[in-house]
């Protein structure tokens, strides 16, 4: 019965996409109606071969890994692609010639500049935070994913919104919300996925058989059910046509800002932090072989987290049209949050007390570890230029940006390759990495690169901001914008290096992986008995 | 009274009591005594369980040490 409800629904969803790509009012819609039609009548068709074949019993008895794998491999994938794009527009920045002619339109830095950030945040962070949430919740819930096929679904209609984002970008659908870009159709499906993506992890929880709710879930949950709420508030718009990709927002002015940077501060609060911090509680005790330092530290971090973070966005409107109430209270709120993250980095920090040699001889945990002290430089940093006084020297400055990398790239990104060197062996069963060697290689790679581009954004941004403001003795301005801009030429090619480097590492990592697969001799029969631990 | 105001003067007042004893009375309940062995027992739930699920509720005790 399900099987044919099933066939209908992607017949009907083949039919209408194809109607909608023929009435199609612009580019972006024909090409994601192309795709929807696609991919809906591929799989009507390897629905309808396999109609009668008979159904295999899920077992109950094993971990549902097959959507992690699929979430590894899309993982590393996802983040090459992002990085690539994102060495790009450095250097589109440096040297803006490459904006080539022939490409204007859709290559451009304006259209590929949302293409990165997505692709790094959520098609990235995104798929690493879905594939390493299927595999904590079951571990500590001691217990299969929950709704069978359903975590396929979510990564499959997750893999869709990233397509569909992606594409439209280039061709031009975007409603200029910075990190929601994509246009009503995709945030519609995105809502479809995400619920069946919180009733998956949910449904886990649920049925565990472990008596308590390991703290990494609670960070999972909270960021799953937030992006959610958050996502839905920002993205309240009405198409202008059923057929064209464009919406009119429901908000607008100042109200419609305030909700864009509740949803932008809390797409940082919640989507990089609160999930990466659960990929922190668990991947970080496991390969250190320790448990968490201070389970009771961890409890205070997480209410402490979710009960400040939320009051934090209007930090990114200082000296606008903002009430000065409310930027006052984003500020008071984002200071406060120094305190629980730095609690946090002292716990996952201290979660290495005893064991700091393997610092010496572990890679990975290094890796780790120096992602902890990103998150720790840049929730200080953060705060610190939440200060009214030093926003109005930062704003709209490359400290931004550098912050956010430092961030992006040393915090979420770091954890994120220690999370996959410590999946990849277990997922596919295999004793070990292909290369510790390799790892390292990835390490110093990788945290040079970082530092290249923070400390060149720090000079790059500080100084635009000083000249921004410079005003001679009559009280004129001395600097034109584009003394700004040739200023910072020098800064954005070390920027671009330090990007190129990050780029390398990932790909050293991607090749690491796929040699520990293909390469790594199979462990051991895990049938024998396994000491307790 | 207008909504904006109605709602201002409840959030700054009532909300604000509501959540930040919430909040209190979260940590609070973290440092209730007794508390460490349950604590231990959480941390230390990540290494149970590592390649199959557990079989029944509870079966997952015997794996404690």
């Amino acid at each position: 019965m399900w099987d044919y409800f099933k066939l209908i629904a992607l017949g009907l969803i083949t039919v209408l996409a194809a109607i909608g790509a023929n009435y199609a009012r612009d580019p972006a819609y024909l090409v994601n109606a192309l795709t929807i039609m696609l991919v809906a009548g591929g799989l009507f068709l390897w629905s309808v071969r396999r109609v009668d074949e008979p159904k295999l019993a899920t077992p109950q008895n094993e971990y549902f890994d097959g959507v992690v794998r699929a979430g590894v491999i899309a993982t590393a994938f996802w983040g090459v692609v992002g990085f690539l794009v994102g060495v790009f527009i450095a250097f589109q920045l440096a040297f803006p010639s490459l904006n080539f002619e022939w490409a204007q339109g859709f290559a451009n830095f304006g259209r590929l500049r949302p293409l990165h950030t997505s692709a790094v945040i959520f098609a990235f962070g995104g798929n690493a935070l879905i594939a390493s949430s299927f595999y904590v919740v079951q571990r500590t819930s001691a217990a299969r994913l929950w709704g069978g096929n359903l975590g396929w679904f979510v990564f499959w209609g997750y893999q869709l919104v990233i397509v569909l984002a992606a594409t439209g970008y280039l061709l031009g659908a975007t409603q200029s919300k910075e990190y929601a870009e994509p246009e009503w159709y995709v945030d519609l499906w995105l809502t479809v996925v995400w619920l069946a993506y919180l009733a998956a992890f949910l449904g886990t929880l649920l049925k565990r058989k472990e008596p308590h709710i390991y703290v990494a879930n609670w960070f999972y949950l909270s960021f799953i059910i937030t992006v959610a709420m958050l996502h839905v508030f920002n993205n309240l718009s009405v198409p202008v046509s059923v057929f064209g990709s464009k919406s009119v927002q429901v908000f607008s002015g100042v109200q419609d800002a305030m909700v864009q940077w509740w949803y932008g501060h809390n797409a940082v609060g919640f989507f990089l932090t609160a999930g990466f911090l659960g990929m922190m509680y668990y991947f970080v005790p496991k390969q250190a072989e320790r448990p968490v330092f201070s389970y009771k530290l961890s409890i205070i971090h997480f209410w402490a987290l979710i009960f400040l973070y939320i009051w934090a966005g209007p930090h990114h409107l200082h000296y606008t049209a903002l009430p000065d109430w409310a930027s006052t209270l984003g500020m008071v709120f984002s200071i406060m949050l120094w305190m629980p993250s730095w609690g946090g980095m002292i716990n996952g920090l201290m979660t290495l007390s005893g064991a700091w040699d393997k610092l010496r001889t572990d890679p990975i945990i290094r890796m780790m570890v120096v992602s902890i002290g990103f998150y720790g430089m840049s929730t200080f940093e953060g705060p610190m230029m939440s200060i009214k006084a030093v926003n109005s020297l930062s704003h709209y400055t490359d400290w931004t940006i550098g912050h956010v990398h430092s961030g992006a790239l040393g915090w979420n990104g770091m954890i994120t390759f220690g999370a996959l060197y410590y999946l990849t062996p277990k997922l596919w069963n295999r004793s070990g990495l292909y290369s510790l060697k390799l790892v390292s290689w990835h390490f110093w790679l990788a945290t040079i690169g970082i530092v290249l581009y923070a400390s060149s954004m720090w000079v790059t941004g500080i100084m635009e901001g000083l000249m921004w403001r410079e005003v001679d003795a009559n009280g004129f301005l001395v600097n034109a914008f584009a003394d700004t801009v040739s200023a910072k030429f020098p800064m954005y090619v070390v920027r671009g290096l330090g990007g190129t480097m990050f780029l390398t590492g990932a790909l050293i990592m991607c090749y690491n992986l796929w040699m520990t697969v293909k390469a790594q001799p199979e462990k051991a029969s895990d049938n024998a008995f396994v000491p307790a631990e | 009274m207008e909504t904006y105001s109605l709602l201002r003067e409840f959030a700054d007042s009532w909300m604000l009591i509501f959540l930040t004893s919430v909040f209190v009375g979260v940590v609070l309940w973290a440092f209730r005594p007794g508390s460490r062995p349950v604590h231990d027992d959480i941390a230390a739930s990540i290494f149970r369980n590592d390649d199959k699920p557990a079989d029944t509720a509870g079966r997952s005790e015997e794996a404690r040490t």
